[in-house]
């Protein structure tokens, strides 16, 4: 199995739960993962078209004393630095730049975690018994400590060694649950149908398996770019960072040495701050979105029907992978040959 | 019997793996360290910095095997070297001096933040829906936010302008540390804020996973079974629903330390609280290599022997694993 396997039955899954296509499925998303999608989509633009409309130089230093800490006017939306730096123009380079750190890491330790929780679960044995030891191992052994160790050591601590440190330690916990995940259906009937029909293992996985668990793949990327932003934007206050460019964590890195707050700087410090909560909140509530996708027990009370005025919860939540995802074609096909197809999947049974 | 010593195993794994790691760290890193500490620190001795390249394993003082085992003998000893800050006290002293500020005051305040976070999921799982279900994207928000920014807010609110509590440190600077009670009020007074920010930034984290929990398990038939009996709503509640809910919850707080003490490690340096954390950024501002490697070592100690400890209260809390164990 190579790295792009499950890369490119991810793009080639007919519907994603979490991006949905058409109209009518953006409509079936729980308000919660709207809210955070469309939060989530104002930053992302600002960072792509952010370096493009900023007013200044984010590293420019306007000798003008009067320019020292000047609270926000119309020449500077947020005010400027203690050197007179724009924060507005400094705000807009630095969304980009942690939001490509958080990002790249969220995809690097996604398809890490995939590829071993995967593997694990196939291979079973002695490879799962060290792979799952790995992974269990690096989860319990506590991470900042150990970046701040590896980044303390290395001479220069850039983007990509933040990217790569950052990687290399955040894909345990999705390995674990997917792992758990595939031993769960990998024994299903159309696993075992690709199986019977001559299958080679790797199409198994990336057409039948992988396709499966993408709501799960989505909610463990979408916390490792969580831990991601949270961590990077920890390590650059603590100065473990490129100090020299401008991202959400060094802009606040450079606010609190040089006193912002007791100077009463607030749209120095305040900003950067807020931003990364709003990222991190809307990255949230798209997690919560996609698990009351998968788990109906979980949605908003007021769904759920009163009866006698009792409110009424699903007692048998359908698993995720039935309801986002159609099996593929082979399944279908056979799915009215398999025995208990019908307890398998009570959607495609009854249709 | 078994599990316990399959768990144990398992974290003597984990150790080895930590001490592994500690060992080729600086050892795989380009460049010189000894030559950059020396450059750093002039008014080291030559014995010093012979013993320095031994630990950081320059200049080959012996195969590769022979430095590991060194190491090994050394790490078992508690004998982490000499430090370069706070030259000529050895490291393990300094430690021995900060653990106990963090212990304290972490400790607590995770104790704290778990029960009333548990409590409150409890409350939220039951009433699913209910006011309390309202405040989630607040606290969302709560937990969203930098632990780091929250904190400096509010010492800047609550501590600079209105001079409700210290800014920072862990007691009076004019005390002498002892045994008497104007020494430990200051400490308490100076340990209110920092508590009060990690509890705040901690807690819906447990409720959120507590409430989870609690909705599935209310679900499950014996709960219904239990209502439908007529047993007043407190004894479903706590003693049906919510004790089997605890489970994952306690499982949930081995893995948690982690983040926990990650949060602890900001939290000091924010207060310039005189804990492990705080000894940690400034050995990591000035390369202060022994100390930054021993420190990482403590900390993976502590954790681990915490996640040992949360196991073995598993065992007796959870009759599954012991039945497991039996077959």
């Amino acid at each position: 199995m190579t790295t792009a396997t499950p890369l490119t039955a991810i793009s080639q899954t007919p519907t994603i739960a979490v991006t949905p296509k058409a109209a009518g499925q953006w409509r079936r998303l729980p308000l919660k993962a709207k809210i955070g999608a469309i939060v989530l989509g104002v930053f992302v633009l600002a960072a792509v078209i952010g370096p493009l409309v900023m007013p200044y130089d984010p590293s420019y230093s306007n000798p003008a004393p009067s320019l020292a800490l000047h609270a926000p006017d119309s020449a500077h939306l947020l005010g400027t630095t203690q050197s007179g730096q724009d924060v507005l123009s400094q705000l807009l380079v630095g969304i980009r730049l942690t939001l490509e750190l958080a990002l790249s890491v969220g995809l690097v330790a996604t398809v890490l975690s995939v590829i071993v929780g995967v593997t694990a679960a196939f291979l079973g044995g002695l490879w799962d018994d060290l792979l799952s030891l790995t992974s269990n191992v690096f989860l319990v052994i506590p991470s900042l400590p150990l970046l701040i160790l590896l980044l303390g050591y290395l001479p220069q601590k850039g983007q990509l060694a933040t990217i790569v440190v950052l990687s290399g330690l955040g894909w345990p916990w999705g390995a674990r649950v997917i792992r758990a995940q595939t031993l769960a259906i990998r024994n299903r009937d159309f696993v075992a149908a690709a199986r019977e029909t001559g299958e080679r293992t790797w199409r198994i996985i990336a057409f039948e398996i992988v396709p499966n668990e993408i709501s799960l793949i989505a909610a463990s990327f979408v916390n490792t770019v969580l831990y991601a932003i949270a961590t990077s934007v920890a390590l650059a206050f603590i100065g473990l960072a490129d100090l020299n460019s401008w991202s959400l964590g060094t802009i606040l890195y450079w606010a609190q040495s040089q006193q912002a707050l007791q100077l009463g700087a607030w749209w120095w410090f305040v900003p950067p701050g807020i931003a990364v909560a709003l990222i991190g909140t809307a990255l949230v509530l798209l997690n919560t979105g996609i698990d009351e996708l998968g788990n109906p027990r979980l949605r908003d009370a007021a769904r759920s029907a009163m009866i006698g005025g009792h409110r009424q919860r699903p007692a048998d939540p359908t698993p995720v992978w039935n309801q986002a995802v159609p099996a593929g074609p082979l399944t279908r096909a056979l799915r009215p040959f398999s025995r208990s197809s019908l307890l398998d999947d009570p959607r495609g049974g009854r249709s | 019997m078994a599990f316990v010593l399959r768990r144990l195993a398992f974290y003597l794994v984990a150790a080895w793996v930590a001490l592994t790691v500690n060992f080729f760290i600086p050892r795989a890193v380009p460049g010189n360290a000894v030559e950059a500490i020396m450059g750093k620190f002039p008014n080291l001795q030559p014995a010093a910095a012979k013993a320095l390249s031994a630990m950081l394993g320059v200049g080959h003082p012996g195969s590769l095997w022979h430095q590991y085992v060194t190491y090994l003998s050394d790490v078992f000893r508690f004998n982490f070297g000499t430090d370069l800050l706070q030259y000529p006290a050895s490291v393990t002293s300094l430690l021995g001096e900060t653990i106990p500020w963090t212990l304290a005051l972490v400790g607590t305040a995770t104790v704290i933040a778990f029960l009333a976070g548990t409590v409150l999921g409890i409350i939220g799982g039951w009433r699913h829906g209910g006011w309390l279900d309202k405040t989630l994207p607040g606290l969302m928000f709560l937990q969203a936010i930098p632990y780091f920014f929250l904190a400096l807010v509010l010492i800047e609110l609550l501590a600079e302008r209105i001079g409700l509590f210290p800014t920072g440190q862990g007691y009076d600077g004019g005390l002498a540390p002892g045994w008497n009670w104007s020494f430990i009020s200051s400490a308490i007074d100076h340990s209110v804020l920092p508590a009060f920010t990690i509890v705040i930034t901690s807690l819906a984290g447990w409720m959120l996973q507590m409430r989870n929990v609690m909705i599935t398990t209310i679900g499950e038939d014996y709960v219904v079974a239990a209502q439908a009996k007529g047993l007043p709503s407190h004894r479903v509640v706590f003693t049906y629903a919510a004790r089997n809910a605890l489970l994952p919850q306690l499982q949930g707080f081995g893995l948690a330390l982690g983040f926990v003490v990650s949060g602890a490690i900001i939290m000091e340096i924010v207060f310039s609280y005189p804990g492990i954390g705080l000894l940690l950024l400034n050995a990591v501002s000035a390369s202060d290599f022994p100390m930054m490697q021993a420190i990482f070592l403590v900390i993976t100690f502590a954790v681990l022997l915490a996640n040992l400890v949360v196991d073995l209260v598993l065992v007796f809390a959870d009759p599954r694993v012991r039945a497991k164990e039996a077959s």
